[in-house]
């Protein structure tokens, strides 16, 4: 039998303060995240002034939060080890409804339920195939991305919406409004980003999600209700896409079929650059906004720089593959 | 009266015969070895008291009660915690966000109920202590030692008062140093009163700790009777099937 240690010691075990503050922010993917803006921002500052003006900072600030208010909501979905490559697909089906349901008639508060539903409703699908049903997060969303693409094609019969009705001035004015100087949909991401991570460390809904990322089977047998939480954040990224699709949609003033095509890359990209691990277990909202602005600062600065815009996915995937490396190294460090 | 009564329980898995018409009681604050080579159905039964999965038939009697689990966490609140075979532990979580897994302390703030984060830190350091473990509550399982993992799996055993602490392989894969750490921690359990049934492949941790030992052989319970009349020998006899019952 080994000396077991007495109280005392034990006190002074316990005592021990674990890494600094100071540490843990060097050691976070955020961190770094902002460096990589600051210095990009720096470089093409010198090459292009125009990058720094107030005029291309308020673009940036309005460019990016769509990307971001969506990757927030996937945020929990991949921490549970989880993912949904149709919310592009789900944009365009909201936007598009978002622009029918106005047309028709209804007043604005309506439609915004209806919206945030839809998407909920999209993504509870999704989560219900993934919890219940067993099949693959990747495979799920996939087939529901072509699917639902195909019905907002069906549902406009391939038309472009922009007349709004009556509801329609309110959406605009929401879209390209702002509150304080901030834009509206700015205000919407801090909200969001807020709330989210107090969901995520301050409740069981997120110490659950972090689990199921961390050990789908531990949870299960410490009686987590893994299948309705794992449903609870596919629904949760769908209205949160509905929610997107209505300042998107208010800020340019039409819904093409198209809305949201690609999107869902940019998306889980910003979320992995935040340092969200795919495998599950990691993540946090600030990470998924300031990958959300880098992406979008990449793209305004080599717009800026005049480099050809074809070279935009060779950045952002540089990064991506940049996240994944800085990741490993933090976590074989640690 | 008995604390656990086992009558005639089995479970198949398709055309296995995992546990076979297995019978036998467990008294209040009694440790015993449950041994047996691999796959003799050892996991299985101890997951069937946990309420894993269901018996295939047979009954089982709790605290003088019949009962029937359909959840661990049905078992749990009768009293009986399982600490499994793999830990079952979230390597990205703190020593004390696992302990509390799926029991978390809330605060409440008006209408509004979330962690209390200060609250599952302070009594998981109450529990370490008591377990005399230096495991820090805050420090992340993923950079723990297996002892320590060990640690935080008996832990959330003390968390509710249970009667009975189902314990599967708890010595297997650490150092030896650990092993009398998770040995220490048994007997501190027996002395609260609590029963332990453990399974072990390791005939020092089983004579070491145990008052009795049950023997299992292709899903048949082969021997049960008490350490100090038997022998490390005869037990092996009894597990490789050298020796029919005993
Ligand atoms: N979920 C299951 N499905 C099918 N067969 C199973 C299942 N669980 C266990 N078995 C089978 O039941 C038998 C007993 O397994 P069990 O895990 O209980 O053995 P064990 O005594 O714990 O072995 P070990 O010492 O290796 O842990 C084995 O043949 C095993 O393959
Ligand atoms: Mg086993």
């Amino acid at each position: 039998m080994n000396k077991s240690p007495d109280a005392s010691n034990l006190d002074s075990v316990f005592s021990l303060s674990e890494r600094s503050k100071l540490g843990e922010v060097l050691r976070s993917q955020e961190f770094w995240i902002v460096v990589a803006v600051l210095i990009i921002g720096a470089v093409v500052g010198m090459i292009a002034p125009r990058f720094l003006t107030g005029a291309n900072m308020a673009n940036i600030l309005q460019n990016f939060c769509f990307t971001a208010l969506m990757a927030i909501g996937m945020t929990p979905v991949i921490m549970t080890g989880g993912i949904d490559i149709s919310v592009g697909s789900t944009l365009g089906l909201t936007g598009v409804l978002l622009g029918l349901f106005c047309a028709s008639g209804y007043p604005f508060p309506v439609v915004v339920a209806l919206v945030l539903l839809v998407g909920a409703a999209v993504g509870a699908v999704n989560g219900a195939l993934v919890s219940y049903m067993k099949l693959p997060p990747f495979i799920v969303t996939l087939g529901m991305m072509s699917l639902v693409r195909s019905q907002t094609l069906v549902v406009t019969n391939n038309q472009v919406v922009y007349d709004f009705g009556k509801a329609g001035d309110t959406l605009l004015a929401l879209g390209s409004g702002s509150f304080l100087g901030v834009p509206n949909v700015l205000w919407a991401v801090i909200v969001s980003a807020v709330v989210m991570q107090w969901l995520l460390s301050m409740t069981k809904w997120g110490r659950y999600v972090r689990a199921i990322g961390g050990n789908e089977n531990a949870a299960r047998l410490s009686g987590i209700p893994v299948d309705r939480v794992k449903v609870s954040t596919y629904a949760l990224l769908g209205a949160m896409t509905g929610m997107t699709a209505i300042f998107l949609v208010g800020w340019m003033g039409a819904a093409t079929n198209a809305l949201g095509q690609g999107q869902e890359l940019q998306v889980i990209a910003a979320t992995v650059i935040g340092g969200a691990n795919l495998l599950g277990g990691f993540g946090t909202s600030f990470g998924a906004v300031i990958g959300s602005v880098l992406i979008e600062v990449i793209r305004n600065a080599l717009l800026l720089a005049g480099v050809n815009p074809f070279w935009q996915g060779t950045f952002v995937g540089l990064f991506i593959l940049f996240a994944v490396l800085l990741e490993r190294f933090r976590s074989t460090r640690a | 009266m008995s604390l656990l009564e086992l009558k005639n329980i089995s479970r198949q898995f398709g055309a296995i015969h995992a546990v076979e018409d297995v019978s036998f009681k467990i008294e209040p604050g009694e440790i015993v070895g449950l041994m047996g080579d691999n796959g003799a159905g050892k996991s299985t039964l101890v997951k069937m008291i946990a309420g894993n999965f269901p018996a295939s038939s047979g009954k089982m009697i709790f605290d003088g009660q019949e009962v029937q689990f359909d959840q661990p966490s049905d078992a749990r609140r009768a009293g009986i915690e399982i600490v499994y075979q793999d830990l079952a532990l979230c390597d990205n979580l703190s020593a004390a966000a696992n302990v509390f897994l799926g029991r978390e302390i809330m605060r409440s703030v008006g209408p509004f109920k979330f962690l209390d984060h200060r609250k599952m830190r302070e009594r998981a350091a109450e529990l370490f202590r008591e377990l005399q473990s230096e495991t820090r509550p805050r420090d992340v399982v993923k950079r723990m030692s297996g002892g320590q993992r060990q640690a935080v799996a008996i832990a959330r055993t003390r968390l509710a008062d249970a009667k009975l602490v189902l314990m599967d392989e708890p010595t297997a894969a650490i150092s030896v140093r650990q092993v009398a750490e998770v040995l220490a921690l048994i007997k501190r359990l027996k002395e609260r009163g609590v029963a332990v049934i453990l399974i072990s492949h390791r005939m020092p941790d089983v004579f070491g700790v145990c008052e009795r030992i049950m023997v299992l052989r292709r899903g048949h319970l082969v021997a049960n009777k008490l350490a100090s009349t038997s022998s490390p020998e005869e037990i092996t006899a009894l597990i490789v099937g050298a020796k029919a019952a005993a």
